[in-house]
C-alpha cells in the first residue's frame, strides 16, 4: 500500500497546494468551470424543459437529445473547439462550451420527465379553479417536478466535475493538470491525488445536491 | 507553409507534395476529401479498434453485472453497497482511471477495457435491479401459485418482464462506452480518440472532424442495432414506446 502512503504525502505536502500550479489553485479552477458550465446549461434548458413538458409537446425531441447528447464524445467536442478559429480556441470559452452541451441532456430530459409526471388531476385541478397556463406552471407543475430537475442537475454537476478534467488534454486548466502532469513526469502520487480530489469534489457536490433535492420535495411527497 | 512542413512531418504523405500543393489537405481545412482517401486504412483500422473495444467492454460489463444485481437483489444490505459503489465509481475521472491502471496493464488495449468494463458494469448493475424490482409483486406471486421453482420463475417470468428496463440500460452503456472509448488515447488505445488527440497535437482539422463523425455515427448505430434487439427480445411489447 505504499500508492496510499505516497498519495496522503502528496496531498499533505503544503508545497503542493501552493503557487499558480498548485493544487488549491487548480481546485478552485476546477469548481469554476464546473459551476459556470452547469449554471449555463440550467439557464438555458431548464425554461425549454419546463416549456415542452407543459405543452406536452417536443418530448420525442427532449429525449431523443438526451440520447445524441450522450452519443457525442466531450473529448471530441473540446478538440473540435480547439481547433476553432476564434472566439475559441484553446482556451475556457471552449471548455465551458464543451461542458455546457455534456451537461444539457441529463437536465433538459429530466425536466421534460419531471414536468410530465406530475399528476394530471393535480393540473386539470388546478385549470379547473381558473388558474392560467401560467400559474399552472409556477404554481403546481414546477414545485411537483422540483425533485426531478433537482435530480438531472445533480446529475449532470457530477459528471461535469468528473469529465472537467478532459480539459488537460487540450492544455486547459483544473485538477485535470495533476493527472496529466503526474502521468507525462510518471508521478503516481501527484496522479492518485488528483483523481482523490476530483472524485472528493464530485461526491461532495453530490451530497450537497441530495440535499437540495429533499429541500424541495413537496410536502406531500415527504 | 507552416501546415505544408506540419503535414509532411507528421504524416508522411511528402510523396504526394506536388499534388498536394494546393489541396485541402495542405490547407488544413475541416472538410476535405483527400484526406478520407489517402487515409482510408488508417481510419479504418481506427474505427475497428473503437468498434472492438466497446464491444468486448460492455459484454464483460454485463457479464459481471448480471451476477452481481441477482446477488444484490437477493440481500438488501449488498443492493445499497453496490449502488453505492457505482456512484462512487462514476465520479473517478476516465483519464485517471485509464492513467492509475497503466501500472498494472501498460500500454495496452487492456487498460481501456478494464476502466471501460468498471462503467458500464455500474450502468447495467443499475439497470438490471432496476429492472428486476419493477417485475409487479402481484405477477411473481400468481406464478408461485401456479407452482414456479425460483428458478423457473426467475427465467419465465422475472428477466422476460425486466427485460426493457435491462436493455435500456444496455443501450446506454453501450452509447456511453462509445464515448469513453475515445478518452483511451492517453494510453495509445482509444480508436478513434487516438485519431483526435494526434489531430489535436498537430492541428491537423480534417481528422479531427472525421474521426468525431464517426464516433458519434458509431454510437448511433450501436443504438438502433439494441433497439432492434430490444424490439425483437419483446415481441409482445409492439406498439409500445421504447
Amino acid at each position: 500500500m505504499s500508492w496510499l502512503n505516497d498519495t496522503l504525502s502528496w496531498l499533505s505536502n503544503g508545497a503542493n497546494w501552493a503557487g499558480p500550479d498548485g493544487a488549491a489553485h487548480l481546485l478552485g479552477e476546477h469548481l469554476r468551470l464546473s459551476a459556470v458550465s452547469l449554471l449555463v446549461a440550467a439557464v438555458l434548458v431548464v425554461p425549454l424543459g419546463l416549456w415542452l413538458g407543459h405543452v406536452g409537446r417536443g418530448g420525442a425531441v427532449a429525449l431523443n437529445i438526451g440520447n445524441v447528447g450522450r452519443a457525442v464524445p466531450t473529448f471530441a467536442v473540446l478538440v473540435l473547439l480547439a481547433l476553432a478559429p476564434e472566439p475559441f480556441g484553446l482556451g475556457d470559452l471552449s471548455i465551458v462550451t464543451a461542458l455546457v452541451l455534456f451537461a444539457i441532456p441529463p437536465v433538459l430530459t429530466n425536466t421534460y420527465v419531471g414536468v410530465r409526471e406530475v399528476d394530471r388531476a393535480a393540473v386539470d385541478a388546478a385549470r379547473g379553479m381558473g388558474m392560467s397556463g401560467w400559474q399552472v406552471l409556477r404554481g403546481v407543475e414546477l414545485p411537483l417536478a422540483a425533485p426531478l430537475i433537482v435530480q438531472g442537475l445533480r446529475l449532470a454537476g457530477v459528471q461535469v466535475i468528473a469529465t472537467a478534467t478532459i480539459a488537460a488534454l487540450a492544455g486547459g486548466g483544473g485538477l485535470g493538470r495533476l493527472i496529466t502532469e503526474g502521468f507525462n513526469r510518471q508521478d503516481q502520487a501527484q496522479l492518485v491525488s488528483g483523481a482523490v480530489l476530483v472524485a472528493a469534489l464530485a461526491l461532495l457536490v453530490e451530497g450537497l445536491f441530495e440535499l437540495l433535492q429533499r429541500s424541495v420535495r413537496p410536502p406531500s411527497a415527504r | 507553409m507552416v501546415g505544408y512542413t506540419l503535414l509532411v512531418g507528421s504524416h508522411g504523405v511528402s510523396g504526394h507534395a506536388v499534388t498536394l500543393a494546393d489541396g485541402c489537405l495542405v490547407r488544413n481545412e475541416w472538410i476535405c476529401g483527400e484526406y478520407l482517401s489517402s487515409r482510408r486504412t488508417e481510419i479504418w483500422d481506427a474505427l475497428v479498434q473503437h468498434t472492438l473495444i466497446t464491444v468486448v467492454s460492455v459484454l464483460l460489463g454485463l457479464a459481471l453485472a448480471v451476477p452481481l444485481a441477482l446477488v444484490a437483489r437477493r440481500w438488501r444490505w449488498l443492493e445499497q453497497l453496490v449502488l453505492g459503489a457505482s456512484t462512487v465509481v462514476y465520479t473517478i475521472p476516465s483519464l485517471a482511471l485509464f492513467s492509475l491502471l497503466l501500472p498494472f496493464t501498460g500500454l495496452s488495449a487492456t487498460t481501456v477495457v478494464v476502466g471501460l468494463v468498471l462503467y458500464s458494469l455500474t450502468i447495467l448493475v443499475r439497470a438490471i435491479v432496476a429492472g428486476l424490482a419493477g417485475v409487479p409483486a402481484a405477477v411473481i406471486e400468481a406464478a408461485r401459485g401456479m407452482g414456479y421453482g425460483e428458478r423457473r420463475l426467475l427465467w419465465q417470468v422475472r428477466v422476460p418482464l425486466a427485460l426493457p428496463t435491462v436493455m435500456a440500460g444496455i443501450r446506454v452503456a453501450a452509447v456511453s462506452t462509445v464515448a469513453l472509448t475515445t478518452v483511451g488515447a492517453v494510453v495509445g488505445y482509444g480508436g478513434l480518440g487516438d485519431l483526435i488527440y494526434d489531430g489535436l497535437r498537430t492541428l491537423f482539422k480534417p481528422q479531427v472532424l472525421i474521426a468525431s463523425v464517426l464516433c458519434v455515427a458509431l454510437a448511433l448505430v450501436v443504438d438502433l442495432l439494441l433497439l432492434a434487439a430490444q424490439r425483437a427480445a419483446t415481441p409482445w411489447r409492439q406498439g409500445r414506446p421504447a
